[in-house]
């Protein structure tokens, strides 16, 4: 069986997938930032697989950009989880609801 | 200086006048208190006019002209624009009008120092002269009528002037209500009129009225254009607001309700004469009213204690003198005497305001020194032996009194002995209802000479009547009241002039009549009917009779009244008995209003209309609130505050976008 390149966007979707869902359904915003950085690297993989299959390099150029992109991100994520949680002392995503009507 | 450019400033200087002391004041209220400066811009903008129009009189070449200004309103087949007419009866009531007018804003200076409503009682005044002028001058039903409504505001406005009492402001309202009834019929006679021409200018619609519409259809306006007159010149049955609307200034009651604003409904039909003369079955209709609105004022006159209501009621008998005229074909002598009575009557209700103005001063002494029972200064049995302290007042008022009691000589003399002599020639002529008009006049001059000598001498002579009158005595009033007394009692003795009878030298040297119903004058009249050199006698057996009764009437009333005052209207009661009570309560027309219409309208009002204005009106849009509430309750949840259902959302709709662009 040959490992196409098929299989590489199969595994890049399922990962994409778990990611979303990752966000859409925990509680914990710490892990919620975790789906958050999966998405992004199963956006890489996918990006590396066509620059392979297609023969250009811009692809795996893309991928430092969203590598760099991601890691500014996650810090600037945490940092405001950390805000949140001296005023609310919480990390539960259900529990920061202030626009609530 | 052109007359297009003049009639301009004529209009618009009043109305300058009302914007200056009424909004600019509004919004700089530190300016009301520059009492002499308001006082000088209203009253300026009165004479200016006056001298305007003056100028034009005195160049007028006998064609009337129109300046037409622009457009009002085009709407079909209707045109209307703003466009007024010179001509000679437009001349003298605009004369009338801003020439008594200026005469009255200079009393007012005087009459409401210290008034904290002063620069809104000139904006009034002069927005009044505005209107009315545009009434007499407008070449168009509905310029007219906007002058119409305008006056009716104005007298609203000032009528009400004291508006933090109610009764005032109730006065106000009835006289308001009154006149919208009769205005509803001159809206009525606009659109026949309409209908059947096509157009509202006079030009249109008095060439050959009686060629150009059916006689039902001419009766029909005549009469309605007639109720509407009597709505604002006071007559059967819509009279009872002008007695009231004695709560206003007295400033007030001599220019709108003496001299010019109830005069409307006689230029009206003046103006509209052609049409008048060919519906006689309405003239009679016009003077038989007249005539028993000018017998049953003058007898509810010879009770009321009430200064002004007097001068009222009085007014009311007038004008009655007035439509008896118009009834008979006599327009131009109605005319004549909207004129004189302008006169007389303004120097009477100034002169009254003086008297009250001194009797106030009297009242606040009182009341100073602790004097508990409350004075009131219109009324004439707390009054007497004023001659001794107002002179200038008794004089003016004792000439005017003689004026419209019809002394020979005097002003009202010559306008009332030509009415009763045109309603005799009427009758004379074969139209018999003017023999019963002809009588009534009589009777209610003797009446009109009674109830005014008694009101001077009331007032005037005799000994003083109020508390402490050893002390305390009011004093005449400054030159700011004087001089307008003295200017209209003087024009009350020679203003007749202008209307000598048809018997002195053939009706040469009557100069209303030539002005106003001359070769090319716009007062129409009946056609002359020639008629044997013995009733030249009869003219002078008429003027005789009517100047005995006059003298007869002062006489008396001098006589009954010096010697024995007030004891003498008891005297009267006991003559009269129940009618005397009749008249003292007014022939009980307003309690018969009130119980017939007013108390029924307020029942289902509060009955019918108010519930339906709390649960329908209120409901709906009440209703329209809550539900835009209940839908917002409804909405709501989605604001959950939570992140991730709002990026639940983001995803359907992304997944909705691809499968949209896979499958579409």
């Amino acid at each position: 069986m040959e490992i196409t390149l098929n299989w590489y966007l199969g595994l890049s979707a399922v990962l994409f997938t778990i990611g979303v869902l990752g966000v859409l359904l925990r509680r914990n915003v710490i892990v919620i930032l975790m789906s958050v950085e999966l998405m992004l690297n199963a956006v890489n993989l996918t990006l590396v697989a066509f620059s392979q299959a297609v023969g250009d390099v811009s692809g795996q150029v893309l991928v430092f950009f969203v590598m760099s992109v991601a890691a500014a991100e996650a810090a600037v994520g945490l940092a405001i989880v950390i805000a949140i949680f001296r005023n609310k002392l919480t990390v539960d995503v259900t529990q920061i609801n202030l626009f609530k009507y | 200086m052109e007359p297009d450019f003049l009639v301009r400033l004529i209009l618009l200087l009043p109305l300058a006048g009302a914007i200056l002391n009424g909004v600019v004041t509004l919004f700089f209220p530190a300016l009301r208190e520059r009492e002499g400066l308001i006082g000088a811009i209203g009253t300026t903008v009165v004479v200016l006019p006056f001298l305007f129009t003056l100028y034009l009189f005195l160049t007028f070449d006998g064609e009337a002209h129109v300046a037409d200004f622009y457009t009002w309103m085009s709407a079909g087949d209707l045109s209307v624009s703003f466009a007024y007419r010179i001509d000679q009866l437009s001349l003298l009531m605009s004369l009338v009008v801003t020439g008594v007018g200026g005469l009255i804003h200079l009393y007012s200076i005087g009459y409401m120092h210290g008034d904290s409503g002063y620069a809104r009682f000139f904006a009034y005044l002069n927005l009044f002269i505005f209107a009315m002028l545009n009434l007499v001058l407008g070449n168009n039903l509905l310029v007219l009528f906007l002058g119409w409504e305008g006056v009716g505001l104005c007298s609203y406005l000032l009528i009400g002037f004291w508006y933090t009492e109610l009764k005032n402001s109730a006065a106000a309202s009835k006289a308001f209500i009154m006149n919208r009834v009769g205005d509803f019929a001159f809206l009525m006679a606009m659109f026949l009129l309409y209908k059947a021409l096509g157009s509202l200018d006079f030009d249109v619609l008095l060439a050959d009225p009686a060629g150009n519409l059916s006689q039902s259809t001419l009766n029909w306006v005549v009469l309605l254009l007639f109720i509407g007159a009597t709505g604002k010149s006071a007559q059967i049955p819509l009279f009872t607001w002008l007695p009231d609307a004695m709560a206003g200034p007295t400033p007030v009651s001599a220019l709108i309700h003496a001299a010019t604003m109830v005069t409307s409904g006689l230029y009206l039909l003046a103006r509209l004469s052609p049409m008048v003369l060919s519906a006689p079955q309405v003239m009679v209709v016009i003077a038989v009213i007249g005539a028993l609105t000018a017998l049953m004022a003058a007898t509810i006159a010879i009770t009321q204690n009430d200064i002004k209501k007097v001068l009222a009621y009085s007014t009311v008998s007038q004008l009655g003198y007035m439509f008896m005229s118009a009834g008979v074909g006599a327009f131009f002598v109605a005319i004549f005497h909207v004129m004189t009575h302008a006169f007389f009557k303004g120097c009477l209700f100034l002169g009254s305001g003086s008297v009250i103005h001194g009797m106030h001063e009297v009242e606040h002494e009182l009341e100073h020194q602790g004097h508990k029972k409350h004075l009131d200064p219109q009324d004439m049995r707390t009054m007497g032996g004023l001659k001794k302290y107002m002179p200038a007042t008794r004089m003016t008022f004792l000439l005017s009194t003689l004026a419209i009691a019809g002394i020979p000589l005097f002003a009202g003399f010559f306008s009332k002995d030509e009415i009763l002599f045109k309603a005799f020639e009427y009758g004379y002529n074969g139209n018999g209802y003017a023999w019963f008009v002809w009588i009534i006049g009589i009777l209610t001059a003797f009446l009109t000479a009674v109830y005014m000598t008694r009101c001077y001498v009331l007032t005037f002579e005799g000994e003083a009547r109020w508390p402490k009158a050893d002390k305390i005595h009011p004093k005449e009033s400054p030159w700011t009241m004087t001089t307008p007394l003295w200017v209209l009692g003087g024009l009350s003795v020679i203003g007749g002039f202008v209307g000598l009878p048809g018997v002195i030298a053939h009706g040469e040297w009557n100069w209303i009549h030539h002005w106003l119903a001359g070769e090319h004058g716009p007062v129409a009249e009946p056609l002359a009917v020639p008629h044997d050199p013995g009733f030249v006698a009869i003219e002078w057996g008429l003027i005789a009779l009517g100047s005995a009764i006059a003298l007869a009437g002062v006489g008396l009333a001098w006589r009954w009244y010096t010697t024995h005052g007030l004891a003498f209207d008891e005297r009267l009661r006991g003559i009269f008995g129940g009618l005397y009570r009749l008249w003292q309560g007014k022939y009980f027309v307003d309690e018969l209003y009130d119980a017939t219409i007013v108390k029924p309208l307020i029942g289902s009002a509060e009955r019918g209309l108010a519930p339906f204005d709390e649960q329908v009106v209120d409901g709906t849009v009440n209703g329209v609130g809550n539900l835009t509430r209940g839908l917002s309750t409804l909405l709501r949840p989605i604001q959950t505050g939570i992140v991730q259902s709002y990026a639940v959302a983001i995803v359907f709709g992304v997944v909705l976008v691809i499968a949209l662009m896979l499958f579409l």
